[in-house]
C-alpha cells in the first residue's frame, strides 16, 4: 500500500492537476475536440486557472452593472418570470376563448400572434382561404381586436402584439382601448418582433414594406410610444429569428446586439435622448438545448449591453443599461420522430433560459414539429413552466451558476466570440448595411448548412433522428386543430359586409392622409396609422397604402 | 444523364426558408442544377418558371400550413400540360395531410429529420423516371 503524498512532495514531482491530466488521458484515450454550437472548444474540466476575472467589474451583484448575474436585485426570487405563451388560432372569437382559458391556467401576459396573411400585410379576402387562421388569429379591424381581447383588462394585463412595421395590431388595440375608455398611459406590453432587420434576414415573415420605409416607420413608432405610451416597449430586438434560421448562439447574440445599436443610432439621429428610449428596448431570444452555452450567451449579452449603452450612447440611467429579454424555447431542436421526447428538450431549454436570467418565457408545445400546436400540447408547455417555477427550486438562488469555473470561463469566451462577429458587422458599416449587402444572410446560411451536416455525419446526435430510432406508426398522432371552415366563411362574409357598410369617402380620406404622411418626412407615419385604424380602415388597406408609397420589400435571398 | 434540374420554392404566405435553403444548397453541391426562388410565390408564377426552366422536379417547402394549397399547384401544373414534372413537398406536414397530398399527385413528402442524401437520391430517381417517359 502506498503512503499518501504530502503537498510538498507533490510539487517536486507532479502536481495534483498533472495527476488528474494523466489519469484523465489514461481513462479516455485519444478524443476528438469537443466544441459547442458556437464553435468554442470545450475542455473536460475547468479549474480556478480558467477564470481570473474580477468579481466587482466582471460580474457584480444582481441589479448592478455589468449585470452578469442578472438585471434586477431580486431576480426570480423576488418576482418570477412572466409566462407569456404565444397563441393565435382561427377567428377572433376562437382566439379569445383560448386566451381566457390560458389566463385561467396561469398565463400572466397576453401574446397575440396573427394569421400569416396579417404578417404579410393582407386582409382575409386577399389570400387563399385554406390558409386563413391555421397559424394565428385572423384580425383585420378594430372590431376584430375588440373580440380578441374581450374580457381582458387592458389596464392591468401586459399585452404583446407580434406585428412589426407598420404596427397595425397595436394601432387596432389602441383604438379598442379608446372605445373602452382605457387611458393609453396605463397600457403595458411590447411591440414584439418590431425588429424588421431580423425578419429581413431570417424568416421573411411580417415583411411587407421595403427596408428604408420599414426603418422610418419603426423610428416613428418608437417616438410615438415614448410620447403616448409610457409603459409600452416599442422595441423588441430579436435573436430568435436568426438562431432559428441557423445562426449559432454566439452569432445570433451578435446580430441582435448589432441591430440594437443600429436602432439606437437611428433614434439618436432623429434627435431622441438615449435615456428616453433605451429603457424601453427589450430583447427576444431563442433558447436551444445546448444548456451551458445558452446560459453563457445570456450572461455575456447582458454584460456587452451594459458597456455599449453608456460608452457608445452616453446613457446615464441604469434602466438604459439593463438587458431585458424574453426567451422562447427552440422549435428547430424539436423532432417529429417520437414527439413526446420534445417535452424533455423543452424542459432543458427552459431551464437554460431561467438560469440565464430571462424576464419572460414561452415554452414550445411538444407537437410543434408535427403541426401547429394542439391544445393538449400547449397545456403541457404551460405546465412545464409551472413545474419549473413551483416544484424545481430553480428560483431559490439568484444566478446559481455564477462563480462556476466553467460558466464564467465560457461566458468570457462567448463574449469574445460575440464581439468578433459584431466587429465584422461594424466593419461592413453597421447592421443595416451588412444586411443590405447580404453578409448576415450568408453567415446564417453557412451555419444552418453546417449544423445539418453535423447531424447527418453523426457528429451531433439527435435522439430519434440519427440515433435511438424506433418504428412509428402513421396517423397515431393528434390531428391538427384547423379552424372551422364554416366559421371562417362567416368571418369573411362579415368582414366584406363591414367594408361595404363604411363611408367609402371617409375611408378614402383617411387613406389619403396616410399616403401624404408617408411622403412627408416631417410627419409621424405611425400616428397616422393609429388615426386611420380608428377611422375604420383595415389592416390590409393600411399596408397596401404604405407599400404603394414606400415600396414593397423583397428579401435578398441567397443559397 | 444530364444532372437533374430542380426548382426549390415556397408558395403561400410563410417565409421561413431555412429548410429550403439547406436543401437547395445541398442539391446544388451534389451537382444538380437548382433554380431557387424567394418565398411567397404565386402558384401561376411557379408554373411559369417550371415551364420556362424545363425542370425535372419541383420541391415545395412548407413550415406553416402552406402545403394546404399544393393541390392547387398540382391542378395548375396539369392544366399547363406539365403533369410529368414530379413535385416533392418538404416540411411540417401532418400525417393526414400527407395522404391528401399524395392523393393530389405529389410524388413524395419529406418530414423534419429527413437526410439530405435521401432527398437527393429521390430527386435523381424521379428525374430518371421522367426522362424515361419523355424519351
Amino acid at each position: 500500500m502506498t503512503k499518501p503524498l504530502k503537498a510538498g512532495e507533490l510539487s517536486e514531482r507532479e502536481s495534483e492537476f498533472e495527476i488528474w491530466q494523466r489519469e484523465y488521458a489514461a481513462a479516455v484515450g485519444s478524443e476528438k475536440t469537443v466544441r459547442n454550437r458556437s464553435g468554442i472548444e470545450v475542455k473536460p474540466l475547468y479549474t480556478p486557472q480558467d477564470w481570473q476575472g474580477e468579481y466587482a467589474t466582471d460580474l457584480g451583484y444582481p441589479g448592478q452593472p455589468p449585470y452578469a448575474r442578472g438585471i434586477y436585485a431580486s431576480m426570480h426570487r423576488g418576482r418570477t418570470w412572466s409566462q407569456r405563451q404565444l397563441i393565435g388560432l382561427g377567428t377572433p372569437t376562437d382566439y379569445n376563448a383560448r386566451l381566457l382559458e390560458m389566463i385561467a391556467q396561469g398565463t400572466t401576459a397576453v401574446s397575440l400572434i396573427p394569421c400569416n396573411s396579417v404578417f404579410r400585410g393582407y386582409d382575409m379576402d386577399e389570400v387563399h382561404a385554406e390558409l386563413l387562421g391555421t397559424c394565428g388569429v385572423v384580425a383585420n379591424t378594430v372590431e376584430h381586436m375588440e373580440q380578441c381581447l374581450a374580457g381582458v383588462d387592458l389596464a392591468h394585463t401586459s399585452c404583446a402584439m407580434n406585428d412589426p412595421s407598420p404596427f397595425t395590431l397595436l394601432a387596432l388595440m389602441l383604438a379598442t382601448a379608446k372605445r373602452r375608455g382605457v387611458d393609453w398611459r396605463t397600457i403595458s406590453g411590447t411591440s414584439n418582433q418590431s425588429d424588421y432587420l431580423s425578419h429581413y434576414v431570417a424568416n421573411h415573415m411580417f415583411f411587407r414594406i421595403a427596408l428604408p420605409g420599414a426603418r422610418r416607420i419603426l423610428t416613428d413608432h418608437i417616438e410615438f410610444c415614448n410620447r403616448h405610451l409610457p409603459r409600452w416597449n416599442p422595441m423588441s430586438v430579436v435573436g430568435q429569428h436568426t438562431q432559428q434560421a441557423g445562426a449559432t448562439p454566439a452569432e445570433s447574440m451578435a446580430f441582435t446586439l448589432s441591430s440594437a445599436i443600429q436602432y439606437a443610432e437611428d433614434c439618436v439621429a432623429r434627435g431622441m435622448e438615449p435615456d428616453a428610449f433605451l429603457p424601453r428596448f427589450t430583447f427576444f431570444f431563442d433558447i436551444s438545448v445546448s444548456l451551458f452555452e445558452e446560459i453563457a450567451k445570456f450572461r455575456a449579452g447582458r454584460r456587452i449591453w451594459a458597456r455599449i449603452t453608456p460608452e457608445r450612447f452616453g446613457a446615464r440611467d441604469p434602466r438604459s443599461w439593463r438587458f431585458k429579454f424574453h426567451g422562447q424555447t427552440s422549435g428547430v431542436d424539436l423532432t417529429r420522430q417520437q414527439p413526446l421526447n420534445n417535452i424533455a428538450r423543452v424542459t432543458v431549454q427552459a431551464i437554460a433560459g431561467i438560469l440565464g436570467g430571462l424576464q419572460s418565457l414561452h415554452t414550445d408545445a411538444y407537437d410543434e414539429a408535427l403541426s401547429c400546436p394542439t391544445e393538449f400540447g400547449a397545456r403541457i408547455a404551460v405546465n412545464t413552466q409551472n413545474i419549473l417555477r413551483e416544484e424545481a427550486h430553480l428560483t431559490d438562488v439568484i444566478d446559481p451558476l455564477g462563480g462556476s469555473y466553467y460558466i464564467e470561463s465560457l461566458t468570457d469566451e462567448m463574449e469574445q466570440k460575440i464581439l468578433g462577429v459584431m466587429a465584422q458587422v461594424e466593419a461592413a458599416g453597421g447592421m443595416y448595411a451588412a444586411v443590405e449587402q447580404g453578409l448576415v444572410q450568408k453567415m446564417i446560411g453557412a451555419s444552418a448548412r453546417g449544423f445539418q451536416e453535423s447531424i447527418e455525419s453523426g457528429a451531433q446526435t439527435v435522439v430519434g433522428v440519427n440515433a435511438y430510432q424506433v418504428e412509428e406508426g402513421k396517423g397515431e398522432r393528434q390531428a391538427l386543430p384547423t379552424p372551422d371552415p364554416a366559421k371562417m366563411q362567416a368571418h369573411i362574409a362579415a368582414f366584406k359586409a363591414y367594408k361595404q357598410a363604411r363611408s367609402q369617402a371617409a375611408v378614402q380620406q383617411a387613406q389619403d392622409r396616410l399616403a401624404a404622411a408617408a411622403n412627408d418626412p416631417q410627419q409621424n407615419i405611425f400616428e397616422r396609422v393609429v388615426e386611420v385604424a380608428e377611422a375604420g380602415c383595415t389592416h390590409g388597406e393600411i399596408c397596401a397604402t404604405l407599400r404603394r408609397e414606400l415600396g414593397f420589400g423583397q428579401p435578398l435571398v441567397m443559397v | 444523364m444530364h444532372p437533374p434540374k430542380v426548382l426549390v420554392t415556397k408558395i403561400g404566405l410563410d417565409g421561413h426558408d431555412r429548410g429550403s435553403r439547406v436543401v437547395a444548397s445541398f442539391l446544388r453541391d451534389a451537382g444538380m442544377e437548382v433554380v431557387y426562388t424567394p418565398p411567397w410565390q404565386d402558384i401561376a408564377a411557379v408554373v411559369k418558371l417550371a415551364m420556362e426552366e424545363d425542370v425535372d422536379v419541383i420541391g415545395v417547402s412548407s413550415l406553416a400550413t402552406d402545403h394546404l394549397i399544393v393541390p392547387k399547384l398540382m391542378r395548375a401544373l396539369g392544366a399547363a400540360g406539365l403533369e410529368d414534372i414530379a413535385v416533392i413537398v418538404g416540411g411540417i406536414v401532418p400525417d393526414a395531410d400527407e395522404a391528401m397530398l399524395l392523393e393530389a399527385g405529389v410524388a413524395r413528402v419529406f418530414h423534419p429529420g429527413s437526410a439530405l442524401e435521401e432527398i437527393a437520391a429521390e430527386v435523381v430517381r424521379l428525374t430518371s423516371a421522367r426522362r424515361a417517359v419523355n424519351a
